[in-house]
């Protein structure tokens, strides 16, 4: 089990994958949105998603949980 | 019946048309189509070039002293230095200068970007500019348009068309100018470098910066309180948090309006008989050639600081010290990214760029008491 954190402040513009989807090391998971430019994040291993605690929209600050993979 | 027939034609705008006029038609069309196709800085270019149109079509007397429309949005607005203060209020309320307060040495690389606009300085008197003139073109190399102005409406005021529109097209065009003197001036392993998490900075830090900074700045630089007392006051609107009214005022509406008559009048003091001789022009690769340099000892600041520092900072992030809020925090940050995409350096770019905000002020000040 582990934590996605969000690597920056700023607003959740998209999140690409669900719970359940089966992700990669390096797939891109969601893209922020801070100070009018998009930034994709990374997931930092290979597992199931198996919650995601943000919604698009949502403001963030950094170190916010964003997703865990199990 | 033919005289009134004359006199008509006489009195028409088309006869008294020079091939000047034409040109800056031209200017005016191209700067539209990059602020509306392109959307390069519109919300300035747009006016802006609306502005070189309309004053290049004669006998509407739009600039007329005393008399023009456009004229009284200058003297009133520009001349008498409102409108640049009024649009650092909204600045002010706009930044976060949380990144510089959590990394203070990025104060360092906001001055060292400041490089280019003194080097500009002495290059500009090399070419034969007198000591005024060669001030407003050097801080285009600040690369902060309400400074810019600042200092050209005081100094010289016959090349503030030229000095603004360069220093908001460079502006808009940072994401193609700087990335080639980023990368050849750092090398692949300095731009992986990971600066991980911010300090985090609490919200009396916050609150104490714009109040500490306006005293300090203005003790230190007088001539800079109209810039740097609005923009703190701006600031302490917003990290205040008690009066969002204002905050939103300064930043959306009042913004919006000043911007307006801002663009309008730098636009319209672009005439063809003022705009179109070669020294003015000159200002264009002047510019330039400021904003490069100020790219350059930027970067090299932040290196020369990794040569002392056991953390060492990203270099990339040498190169936001020059103004340009965001657009050149944006851009570290791509370029960054590019060399590890794990690396997010936006905000710790948003430090020396906020910082450069402040460095331009500083220096403008400088000028002003020596030369102004």
């Amino acid at each position: 089990m582990a934590e996605l954190t969000s690597p920056i402040a700023g607003k959740v513009w998209k999140i690409m994958v669900a719970v359940g989807d089966k992700v990669e090391m390096d797939d891109e998971l969601i893209i922020l949105e801070a100070l009018k430019m998009e930034t994709p994040v990374y997931s930092e291993e290979s597992g199931t998603v198996s919650a995601i605690m943000i919604k698009e929209g949502d403001p963030i600050n950094e170190g916010d949980i964003l997703i865990s993979i199990g | 019946m033919l005289n009134i027939f004359k006199e008509l034609v006489y009195s028409s705008g088309v006869v008294n048309l020079t091939a000047g006029n034409i040109f800056m038609w031209l200017i005016a069309f191209v700067l539209l189509y990059l602020a509306i196709k392109k959307q390069y800085e519109p919300l300035l270019l747009l006016p802006i070039s609306f502005g070189i149109l309309v004053v290049n079509l004669p006998l509407t007397f739009l600039m007329e002293p005393e008399h023009g429309l456009i004229w009284f949005f200058y003297h009133y607005g520009i001349e008498m230095d409102i409108i640049p203060p009024l649009i650092f209020l909204g600045l002010g309320a706009m930044i976060d200068f949380g990144p510089l307060i959590a990394n203070p040495k990025t104060l360092l690389l906001g001055a060292g970007a400041q490089v280019g606009l003194y080097v500009t300085f002495f290059a500009a008197l090399l070419f034969g500019f007198d000591l005024k003139e060669a001030a407003s073109i050097g801080i285009i190399g600040g690369a902060d348009g309400p400074t810019t102005i600042y200092l050209g409406s005081k100094l010289a005021p016959h090349m503030l068309g030229a000095t603004a529109v360069s220093a908001y097209a460079y502006m808009a065009l940072v994401p193609i100018i700087q990335p080639p003197i980023m990368r050849l001036l750092t090398s692949e392993q300095e731009r992986k470098i990971d600066m991980g998490k911010m300090r985090p900075v609490s919200r009396l830090q916050k609150i104490i910066f714009p109040v500490l900074t306006a005293m300090i700045v203005m003790l230190l630089a007088p001539p800079s309180a109209p810039l740097i007392a609005m923009l703190m006051l701006g600031n302490l609107f917003r990290e205040s948090g008690v009066v969002e009214r204002l905050t939103n005022a300064s930043s959306n509406e009042l913004m919006n309006i000043v911007t307006i008559f801002q663009g309008l009048s730098v636009g319209a003091t672009m005439t063809a008989t003022v705009f179109l001789n070669p020294k003015v022009l000159f200002v264009f690769f002047l510019g330039l050639f400021a904003f490069t340099v100020s790219t350059a000892t930027g970067l090299l600041m932040a290196k020369f600081m990794n040569l002392f520092l056991k953390n060492k900072i990203n270099p990339l992030i040498g190169a936001a010290g020059v103004s340009a809020v965001p657009m050149a925090a944006r851009c570290v940050h791509k370029v960054g990214s590019e060399a590890n995409r794990r690396n997010y350096l936006l905000m710790h770019a948003m430090g020396p760029n906020v910082a450069g905000v402040i460095g331009t002020v500083a220096a403008a000040a400088i000028f002003l008491k020596n030369l102004g």
